[in-house]
């Protein structure tokens, strides 16, 4: 919401200055968004008038001017167009700073004439869009004088932000009013007097309750739509609005100063009378604005006998315009339902100044008011013959009785308010305060139905006193409790770790491309955007991994060999709160690390991962099921179990996957449902004796079917002797030809109460050997 | 000069001049190995009188000694040359990088979330969750924003296709705030809640992302009011921002959820305010929707964007950045993995 000072102090009496008027609209929760004094930078530029123009001896596009600047004659060289004898203009003089580029203006040659100053183009002077020729300054204007001043601009332009439940400050008069109540000014009353029509209304109205609760108008005849007074035009013209003609400009007005939308129609291209009516579905309608609408059910419309010429309180019609030949209207003020007309803009995509306060809440009983106040604008401005009011439906009362305890200001806003203070506040808002002490009653103005409840009135009273004056006041009591659950630490433990193995942290969209997820194992449709902000992110992912190799690519794009990524986030199986799992994913990708003069580079494979994984399981013990997703290689991937619950895969991803992605390889990847991890109980340990007796080393070679897994044979030689053997360090695996292969282990022996005797190692080298046929079919290496 | 003598003098004189371990022990041998020199005059003793043998003998042994001491100081002094000659050439340049170390960061919106949870759970927030998907009921209705409230249209929500099961409008949490409503319909005051995480918008230019992160927070009780609300966001953007004099301003504000409402601007590094959060008081109609009754309990609900507060901490500029995953640009502002273990 913009307005200038000299607007707001239409209708605040005040003293107060620009600062303290900046800091009470903010602290009342009308937050000043920008203060901009175009005075200050327009200051230097005067009006001038062009004496004489003479074409330039020397090029055909230029002229040589005999401008007046009020003390002095001068000559200027100008290549616009427009400059012409008679004209006045904006002029700079040598050593004024152009506000569009920021130069200092010098005295010039202009292909050898001189030139001692600039007529400026509304572009020049930031004014404007750019436009043909410098700015043409009405013919009234005075020569000499600041252009600024002359077109308003030696005012300030306020522009504030307005929540959306104070449509009643998107009028000036509603910013006065708050403001008043803060106690640096007085709030000039409005005076609207009562026009008596000459005649009665020739229109007649028919509407249907639920369309339109209030709906008033009358039929002025006689008038002339000319330009609107300069004064009007100015107040306008400041705030950024372009003057159009004073019917128009006067509708304008009254929607930013009373925050009262009107609208006028040609009377005279009515056909027939007036019918405020639901629209059908189908029905169509050329607006104001040069497009057509096709309208569905149930939008708030006024029709004559030739169908739809106003979206009733959004945007009028084309066919029923004012323009220059307009001489009888039929001006429109009523109330409209906020929640209808919010649907109607935005389902037709429609933003006008009309729709934003409507939807907004417009004060109901600003209805007459409003036309009586607008017809007496326009009689003065535009002459005419005032019909009688008609009136269809009735004026809504939106006002709330509420019971309101003063001492509420204390316990729920924290700041202790006096109960006179409080009713004070209220009245000065323009609320009837009644009852005394801790017990009155409050009824709500009409332009203020967000007001509901008493909470809603400690927040008035606040706002008026100023939030800055509630003492803050920090909580004594600090339970002794961790933020986090364990099930919560354990993604933040995750994180460090793998941080710590050397992958980076990365977060990606919660979307992408849906042709993608087939990839991954498809998508359900109840996982697809509605309105996706682009197709390529238009469904709820199924795995982390496709943004994960969209951000490999990236890398490797730009150069990076050895790229380790993971991300903690959701993926999605169903909308519902079950469906949505939380992830801890990671790839890595090409090498492990680049080139180095002590370690030759090598590539990533499905082990660097494994490692990654058994760090952050802690340890638990997991299945490793040979069987993974369709996007990892088959031979090269597994599925971890934990029992029956699957809590994640590994592996190298499909060749497939890689071309798709068009990223270079290998890429291992592993996906880990980290909420299905058992908790990380922090138990304590059991005892831990060292033994004093000597260890023993024993190294075996296997050979077995290739099929075998090292699993087996782990297992088997642990079996062999579940105390003795402490550990088992798998140091060669090789192929062998006729579909064997070798595998070589070292198992460590640790007695607890003796030194093994050779004998005993022997006889537990048996046992392990024969362990290892029975399991595995495995024999000694010979 | 007696043959004993001679010998004597001949050695030493020899075990000055030797240069190498192998020589020296060459001509230990051939002073006192089998057949040596000194040796050998030793065996020949046998052959002598007991006079002679007390004297010859204790003359050759006096010898055997000197030649012994002298052929190790002689060895140890040769062993020091040597391991010095070696230690003179064995030189690394310490100067070259050392073995790869293979270290990732953590992002920094995890960095920023770790810590926002750390503070506020220092005055007794827990955290809590909820979904990305939610039900319309618990991300707009039930928050006090009714259908065609003008405060839906401020944020522009991302739609999935209604619920089969009851034709209820499904949507990407705007917000965390559903999490406030989630947490109040499971349990019992008194509450004190933070719930960070992602949440989403169908906007995307250089200030807004279609994906972002709140925390949000809650406390219901039957005394907090809003004093106690500027306390505790006093207490946290001090915290947070390691500035134990920043200056904060509450200010009217409008929230469907919380009433009254406000918005919390800092005082930035000396010259302007900066809107961080907005919060204020839950509104009883919240209360009542989840079943809390507002004559007995009251409380306060405040949220917060993490990029902001991570740009403006630590000097972000670009919001796109964040969810690029470039690695030049995590590593930078990435943060180094804080054991947790």
């Amino acid at each position: 919401m913009k307005f200038t000072l000299s607007w707001l102090k239409d209708h605040l009496e005040t003293e107060a200055s620009l600062e303290l008027i900046l800091e009470k609209l903010t602290a009342l929760g009308l937050v000043v968004d920008k203060v901009e004094n175009k005075a200050e930078a327009l200051a230097p530029f005067k009006i001038c008038e062009i004496l004489e123009a003479e074409k330039h001896p020397n090029a055909d596009r230029l002229q040589v001017c005999r401008v007046n600047t009020g003390t002095e004659v001068i000559q200027v060289v100008c290549g616009a167009p427009n400059a012409r004898k008679g004209l006045k203009a904006v002029l700079a003089r040598p050593g004024d700073v152009i506000p569009s580029t920021k130069q200092v203006l010098k005295v010039g040659k202009v292909r050898d004439v001189e030139s001692f100053g600039m007529m400026c183009s509304a572009e020049e002077l930031h004014l404007g869009e750019r436009a043909e020729g410098i700015i043409e300054v009405d013919r009234d204007a005075p020569v000499g004088e600041p252009y600024a001043k002359w077109i308003g601009f030696d005012d300030i332009l306020i522009e504030i932000e307005v929540t959306p439940n104070r449509g009643d400050c998107l009028g000036v008069y509603g910013i006065a009013r708050d403001l008043a109540a803060t106690g640096i000014g007085k709030l000039q009353p409005l005076k609207v007097e009562r026009i008596k029509g000459s005649y009665p209304c020739p229109i007649s109205l028919k509407t249907d309750p639920e369309a339109c609760p209030y709906f008033t108008g009358r039929v002025i005849r006689g008038l002339k739509n000319g330009s609107s007074p300069l004064w009007l035009q100015k107040k306008l013209e400041a705030i950024g609005l372009r003057p159009i003609s004073a019917l128009v400009d006067i509708t304008n007005f009254f929607t930013h100063d009373r925050a009262r939308p009107l609208h006028v129609f040609d009377a005279d291209k009515l056909k027939g009378n007036l019918n405020i009516r639901l629209s059908k579905e189908g029905e169509s309608f050329i607006a104001l604005d040069g497009k057509t609408y096709t309208l569905s059910d149930d939008m708030t419309v006024i029709a004559d006998d030739s169908g739809v010429i106003s979206l009733a309180g959004i945007m009028g019609g084309e066919s029923t315009g004012c323009g220059d030949a307009t001489h009888t209207i039929f001006l429109e003020s009523a109330f409209f339902d906020p929640i209808r007309i919010a649907i109607t803009g935005r389902s037709l995509g429609i933003l006008s100044d009309s729709r934003y306060r409507f939807e907004r809440g417009v004060d109901p009983a600003s209805t007459l008011p409003g036309l009586e106040a607008a017809t007496q604008m326009i009689l003065e401005i535009c002459g005419g013959d005032a019909s009688d009011v008609i009136i269809a439906g009735k004026e809504p009362d939106l006002r709330a009785s509420l019971t309101f305890e003063p001492s509420r200001i204390k316990t729920l806003g924290g700041l202790e308010v006096s109960s006179q203070r409080a009713q004070d506040v209220l009245t000065n808002l323009g609320f009837e305060v009644k009852g005394q002490g801790n017990n009155l009653t409050v009824v709500t103005p009409t332009w203020r139905p967000d007001v509901e409840q008493e909470a809603d009135l400690v927040e008035e009273v606040l706002r008026v006193e100023g939030y800055d004056k509630i003492p803050s006041t920090p909580y004594e009591d600090r339970p002794e409790q961790k933020p986090l659950s364990l099930l919560q630490e354990q993604r933040f433990v995750a994180r460090a770790k793998l941080a710590n193995r050397g992958l980076t942290e990365v977060i990606t969209w919660s979307f992408m491309e849906h042709k993608d997820t087939e990839l991954f194992g498809g998508a359900p449709e109840n996982l697809v955007l509605l309105n996706p902000i682009s197709q390529d992110l238009d469904t709820m992912r199924p795995s982390l991994l496709p943004n994960l190799l969209k951000a490999l690519l990236l890398n490797q794009n730009r150069g990076a060999e050895a790229v380790g990524l993971f991300e903690v986030g959701p993926q999605f199986s169903d909308p519902t709160p079950q469906g949505q799992h939380m992830m801890v994913s990671g790839i890595r990708a090409g090498v492990l690390h680049s080139d180095h003069w002590l370690e030759k580079k090598r590539p990533v494979d499905i082990y660097d991962i494994k490692a990654d994984i058994i760090y952050v399981l802690s340890g638990i013990a997991v299945q490793y099921d040979q069987t993974a997703p369709l996007w990892y290689h088959p031979g090269r991937s597994a599925t971890l179990k934990l029992g029956p619950n699957v809590l994640g895969y590994f592996g190298e991803l499909h060749p497939r996957i890689l071309k798709d992605y068009d990223v270079k390889g290998p890429v291992v990847a592993f996906e880990i449902f980290i909420d299905r991890i058992p908790l990380l109980k922090r138990k304590s340990k059991s005892k831990l004796t060292l033994s004093p007796y000597q260890r023993v080393e024993r190294d075996f070679a296997f050979v077995f079917d290739k099929n075998i897994l090292a699993e087996n044979l782990i297992k088997a030689v642990q079996k062999a002797d579940p105390v003795l053997i402490k550990g088992i360090n798998l140091f060669d695996v090789f192929t062998l030809e006729d579909d064997k292969k070798s595998i070589a282990i070292r198992v460590t022996l640790q007695p607890q109460d003796r030194t093994l005797t050779e004998e005993e190692i022997q006889a537990i080298s048996q046992k392990i050997i024969s362990s290892v046929a029975q399991s595995t079919g495995g024999v000694l290496r010979q | 000069m007696n043959k004993i003598e001679q010998l004597r003098h001949n050695f030493l004189a020899d075990i000055e001049k030797i240069s190498t371990l192998q020589e020296l022990e060459e001509l230990r041998v051939a002073a006192l190995g089998k057949k040596g020199e000194l040796t050998l005059l030793m065996k020949e003793l046998g052959q002598k009188t007991p006079e002679e043998r007390r004297t010859i003998g204790a003359e050759l042994n006096a010898v055997k000694e000197t030649l012994t001491n002298a052929l190790d100081q002689r060895k140890t002094q040769l062993e020091v040359d040597s391991l010095n000659a070696r230690l003179a050439i064995e030189t690394l340049d310490v100067t070259l990088p050392p073995r790869p170390v293979l270290k990732g960061t953590i992002h920094p919106l995890s960095h920023v979330m770790d810590q926002a949870i750390h503070i506020f759970g220092q005055v007794g927030f827990v955290v809590a969750e909820g979904p990305d998907i939610e039900e319309d009921f618990y991300n707009f209705t039930a928050l006090n924003i009714p259908l065609e409230h003008p405060a839906r249209q401020e944020q522009d929500t991302f739609y999935l296709p209604p619920s089969s099961a009851d034709g209820q409008p499904v949507v990407l949490r705007t917000h965390t705030s559903p999490v406030q409503i989630r947490t109040m319909l499971n349990e019992k005051p008194p509450l004190r809640i933070i719930a960070p995480g992602r949440t989403y918008r169908s906007d995307s230019d250089a200030t807004h992302s279609p994906m972002f992160h709140q925390i949000e927070g809650l406390v219901v009780d039957t005394k907090t009011h809003m004093g106690h609300l500027k306390g505790c966001l006093e207490e946290f953007c001090r915290h947070f921002f390691e500035d134990p004099n920043l200056k904060l301003r509450f200010r009217p504000g409008y929230f469907p959820f919380t009433e009254p409402s406000a918005e919390v601007d800092i005082w930035w590094k000396g010259n302007s305010w900066l809107e961080i959060l907005g919060c204020g008081m839950v509104h009883p109609n919240v209360l009542r929707n989840c079943n809390i009754d507002p004559d007995v309990y009251q409380g306060f609900a405040f949220g917060m964007g993490l990029e902001r507060i991570a740009m403006l901490k630590y000097g972000i500029e670009d919001l796109r950045l964040f969810f690029e995953s470039d690695l030049r640009w995590v590593g930078y502002y990435g943060f180094e993995p804080e054991s947790r273990e």
